[in-house]
């Protein structure tokens, strides 16, 4: 495993209300982490925060690989990515969805168009490629989130509550999706969710956010 | 009734056998308009994305003068232009009064605030999502605002079709500035003022359905550009 990080004490406020109180957590071997709490934990805050989207008002996020603490830069950023809840659709078609990532990243067209293809088919959104995107459904909408963050292969994924507006099909087959990245062992998984025994299913190691901090349950 | 019917019918006539000094004015026109539309889009975007995208003291008030100014009297702009330009003024020495560089001046100026106000709306109302899933995929500051602008780009491209129908219709600030010198400064609007004034209405009307028919070409082809838009790299 290339990508370690540790979350050292982080405390975060909105408005003066805390909502992280001395959060701490150690990801020093390669798997699935599901992360459970209550509605309002700060279970999203914390990813948020571990995914650099935003900072952290005190504590310590911190990414080594090789034992080299890394900078966080774009070259970080890159290596890690966080698929929300919600999630942000490009008005393009389903493959240039999946593609922005690559695109960004500067690849070429062939490449992009292997990758994206490849991906696609992995989630089962192979035969929409050509579809606008805004007119897929919500839990198709939520396998183009996954796909995309997918794509630029990284080394941790963060998933904030991937299956929690979706119907069982779509439930299933995204969990299926999460248990495939298990059995490929390149990306470490850190998952929030509501569900215990989802959680039980997917996950090497349950995590419980409990009043700002993280416990094990 | 058949006056206007029988000027109709001339309209078409004269649409048919486009002459010479028809066709000059509807060519100056579109340059007129069209350089003006340049002009204003070049400045108005970044400005759009400046204000869209920072943050500073100021912006409110700034974005309240522009949408005040997207009502700009095109007689006040000629007049504000004019005395700009006219020889007693700071850029009289310029001597390009009564040129068509000073009508497109006056509709840069009308065309400005259009786009730049409305294309600020498109870019603020796009989706806050878009901004996050651009980050969480590794985009830098400058790709995420790319990105951002690219998903106001229906609400930038209504703004400049605005923009254009308000130059192609306005007549005020060319009168002025251009003074409808035949051949030189004469473009269609203030040749159907003029036309008009003559009581020569078929030559009024054939470029009223002209200037139409000109606008619709103008949508049509954006609505085209728009639907491609929605490919970009093909599978």
């Amino acid at each position: 495993m290339s990508l370690l990080l540790k979350v050292s004490d982080i405390r975060k406020a909105y408005n003066g209300s805390p909502v992280l109180q001395g959060a701490s957590f150690s990801c020093d071997e390669n798997g699935i982490y599901a992360l459970m709490g209550d509605n309002g934990s700060g279970k999203s805050t914390f990813l948020r925060v571990c995914a650099l989207l935003e900072p952290c008002d005190e504590g310590e996020i911190v990414y080594l690989s090789n034992g080299l603490i890394l900078p966080h830069d774009i070259e970080l950023r890159r290596r890690i990515t966080l698929v929300l809840p919600k999630i942000g659709v490009f008005n393009t078609t389903v493959f240039n969805n999946v593609a922005y990532g690559l695109k960004i990243r500067g690849l070429e067209r062939a490449a992009i168009r292997d990758r994206v293809n490849r991906m696609l088919d992995f989630v089962g959104l192979g035969h929409k490629k050509e579809q606008a995107a805004l007119t897929l459904s919500s839990g198709e909408t939520q396998r183009l989130g996954i796909a995309r963050a997918l794509v630029i292969n990284p080394e941790m994924l963060f998933l904030d509550e991937p299956a929690a507006f979706v119907d069982v099909r779509n439930k299933e087959i995204i969990e299926e999706i999460i248990l495939n990245l298990k059995t490929e062992g390149r990306t470490t998984v850190i998952l929030t969710t509501h569900n215990r025994q989802q959680a039980e299913r997917l996950a090497d190691r349950l995590l419980i956010l409990m009043k700002g901090r993280v416990t094990a349950p | 009734m058949s006056s206007l019917l029988e000027a109709f019918g001339k309209a078409f006539s004269l649409m048919l056998h486009l002459n010479a000094e028809l066709l000059a004015i509807i060519v100056l026109s579109v340059k007129v308009s069209g350089t003006a539309l340049v002009i204003a889009t070049l400045l108005g975007l970044p400005l759009s994305a400046y204000f869209g995208f920072k943050k500073f003291p100021v912006k409110g008030l700034m974005i309240s003068l522009l949408n005040t100014f997207m009502g700009l009297p095109p007689v006040v702009v000629g007049l504000f232009v004019y005395l700009l330009l006219s020889r007693s003024g700071p850029l009289g020495f310029m001597a390009l009064l009564y040129t068509p560089t000073a009508m497109i001046v006056a509709q840069s100026i009308l065309a400005f605030p259009i786009v730049t106000s409305l294309s600020h709306s498109a870019i603020i109302s796009v989706d806050p999502l878009i901004k996050q899933a651009s980050l969480t995929l590794g985009a830098t500051p400058f790709q995420t605002s790319v990105t951002i602008l690219r998903e106001a780009r229906y609400g930038i491209m209504s703004a400049i079709i605005a923009a254009f129908g308000r130059v192609m219709a306005e007549v005020g600030a060319i009168l002025i500035v251009g003074g409808n010198i035949a051949g030189f400064t004469r473009v269609m609007t203030t040749t159907i003022a003029l036309e008009t004034d003559k009581g020569n209405f078929e030559l009024a009307l054939a470029l009223g359905i002209i200037l139409l028919g000109i606008s619709l070409l103008i949508n049509l082809a954006l609505h085209v550009v728009q639907k491609r838009g929605l490919v970009g790299v093909r599978s």
